[in-house]
């Protein structure tokens, strides 16, 4: 990768992520197999920036969020926060670290304990962390609820009382409650209607500013995307296939399959021509992807040198990368 | 866009706090209500429990006063359910009983639970080699029938009550550790068990304050009819010379005394057999509709 942009601080640099998860079988539950959930990829996160990744089902954009908060143990790789390798971490000083590393989830009917009240789960929160003293917490967690715009009497009261948007509100305050720097969020509004999706999308970005917050943004929503990202970066069987500014990407996709994915956006206007790209067959397995470039089996301009040999990551302007033997 | 921050109303219901976890509780009767057997049972084992409690208070006569002069006798007004073969009163008797088998049960299926939980959410939250380790210890208890089982190890320790409770404890500990790790396998999965251990929750932390109460309904409902199992197995232990010794008032040891009278005073057997089957059977039908009531797979 090269240098960054100039003004730019790097606040996470992941290098050679893999994430590979056993398959057990046989008769002694040996490891027959693995899944390749994310297969080498390399990328940064700026300070201050949302970048999003997306892809479709199974492509590996939860598992990279999840590998960088350590939710799952990575095969291999470094993730560099703020100079710090998380991977090398102890379990003390990388439960100190979460302090910086929060995230919120998709589905806001799992992400909340239903057995704890508004209160308990925020103060919680404060608690692991101890980043507010015993005294001041409630006047703390009335504070966060009303960043996420929620009354104060939330604060008694348990999940089920809420609906999506609200619960989604509250898991946003739980992530914001120890004053995090990166927030990885998991389809953070996918799961929500599209006027509350729309709420909590510039709730997201009013924090943002507030808090000079830095958002990964994990989503197969291109619509959203397109309204919360700085920059793009697009998987597809754990591989990133493009990585650019929002603006080149939406505007001069590079790679066949951003072009396949981007002409997949509806237009809310039935009489204007578009050109579709539709791709044929499934993605095939992770467990045995197809060698050389990851997309040849469904790609229509494939050529040979594609099925033989792995396309790199390369600039072709100025932030602008993608890994296609085409455009190189 | 612009950005704007929305403050919705809540929109709830003006409910005083702390209703929630109340308005649950009168839900979950609601629907427990529903199910008449279940209410019997429940009622049956109350019931029990009370005369267990005030023992003392509702006896009639002392239950180990012996009186040879009356013995076998049939129940009379005097005797309610008659006098055993020393002229003790067995109204009495079962009275005080019921404090022994209730206690067996309790603690039998207490120090059981502890251990099975303790098990069972070691070996689902850890998984891997430990779980596997865990799971074949359970699975080896568990190929033992429960009575052997009891009966190795109080021919190990020696006939007593307390033995009695080790023994239907030990093999209580499979049940409750096989339902415990399959819960915990299904909550750890959940998002907000990674909300908190992306906070730097520790693993203590999250499976006692995080798991462990969101699997506590099918721990209670398996509790309720191990104790039923725990109560059996006790008055069956006891049946056989192996648990309470004479002349302390057991259930299973009064039938055991009125096996040879089963011709001449079967009351000596009957009512301590009918006492063990009301207890066992409320036990269990309390049990199967705790289950249905908590249950969320089975409603209506």
């Amino acid at each position: 990768m090269g240098a960054a942009v100039e003004g730019k601080k790097v606040l996470l640099k992941v290098d050679q992520l893999k994430q590979y998860f056993p398959i057990k079988g046989g008769f002694f539950g040996r490891t027959v197999n693995h899944v390749k959930a994310v297969d080498d990829i390399s990328f940064h996160i700026y300070q201050g920036e949302t970048l999003s990744i997306v892809g479709e089902s199974g492509c590996g954009k939860s598992t990279t969020g999840r590998a960088i908060l350590r939710l799952d143990e990575p095969t291999s790789g470094h993730i560099h926060f703020q100079g710090k390798d998380l991977l090398s971490l102890g379990r003390k000083e990388m439960r100190s670290t979460r302090k910086d590393l929060q995230v919120i989830f998709q589905d806001p009917f799992a992400s909340l304990n239903p057995r704890q009240t508004i209160g308990q789960i925020l103060g919680e929160a404060l608690a692991i962390q101890n980043v507010v003293p015993k005294g001041h917490r409630r006047s703390r967690i009335e504070e966060l609820l009303g960043h996420v715009g929620l009354r104060p009497e939330a604060l008694d009261r348990y999940p089920h009382e809420f609906s999506g948007g609200q619960r989604q509100r509250i898991g946003i305050a739980r992530a914001l409650a120890v004053d995090p720097k990166l927030i990885i969020c998991d389809e953070a509004v996918s799961a929500l209607d599209v006027s509350i999706q729309a709420q909590v999308l510039n709730l997201l970005k009013t924090l943002q500013r507030q808090f000079e917050l830095t958002f990964l943004f994990i989503s197969h929503d291109l619509g959203v995307v397109r309204h919360i990202s700085d920059r793009v970066m697009v998987m597809y069987l754990g591989k990133i296939v493009e990585i650019a500014d929002k603006k080149s990407i939406f505007e001069q996709p590079q790679h066949p399959y951003t072009r396949a994915l981007l002409s997949a956006i509806p237009v809310p206007n039935p009489v204007q021509e578009r050109e579709r790209i539709l791709l044929t067959g499934d993605v095939p397995s992770p467990i045995d992807p197809p060698g050389g470039c990851r997309f040849h089996t469904r790609c229509p301009f494939v050529m040979d040198i594609c099925k033989t040999k792995a396309p790199e990551l390369k600039r072709s302007t100025q932030n602008h990368q993608v890994a296609c033997h085409i455009v190189s | 866009m612009k950005p704007e921050v929305v403050i919705k109303n809540p929109g709830m219901k003006l409910n005083k706090n702390k209703s929630a976890k109340l308005q649950n509780w009168k839900a979950f009767y609601k629907k427990f209500k529903r199910n008449k057997l279940a209410l019997v049972g429940g009622y049956i084992v109350l019931f029990y429990i009370l005369l267990a409690i005030f023992a003392p208070v509702v006896s009639p006569q002392d239950p180990y006063e012996i009186d040879l002069v009356n013995k076998l006798q049939p129940p009379t007004t005097e005797h309610w359910m008659g006098t055993d073969d020393k002229g003790r009163d067995i109204l009495s008797r079962l009275l005080y009983g019921t404090r022994l088998s209730l206690t067996v049960g309790f603690v039998s299926v207490f120090f059981g639970a502890i251990i099975g939980i303790l098990l069972g959410l070691t070996a689902g939250y850890y998984g891997k080699w430990i779980d596997t380790v865990i799971m074949r210890i359970v699975d080896v208890l568990l190929a033992f029938p429960g009575i052997l089982l009891a009966l190795a190890i109080i021919s190990a320790l020696g006939p007593s009550l307390i033995n009695v409770m080790v023994a239907v404890g030990v093999f209580s500990i499979p049940m409750f550790a096989r339902i415990v790790r399959g819960s915990t396998l299904s909550v750890r999965k959940l998002e907000y068990i990674d909300a908190v251990r992306a906070l730097g929750a520790t693993d203590l932390t999250i499976i006692f304050k995080h798991i462990f109460p969101n699997i506590l309904s099918p721990v209670i409902v398996q509790a309720t009819l191990r104790l039923a199992t725990a109560i059996l197995s006790a008055a069956g232990l006891s049946f056989l010379g192996l648990g309470a010794q004479p002349p302390s008032p057991e259930w299973g040891a009064m039938l055991s005394s009125g096996r040879d009278y089963l011709f001449s005073a079967p009351h000596i057997a009957l009512f301590p057999g009918i006492a063990i089957s009301t207890l066992v059977l409320g036990f269990n039908v309390f049990g199967d509709g705790l289950r249905d009531a908590l249950d969320p797979r089975m409603k209506k």
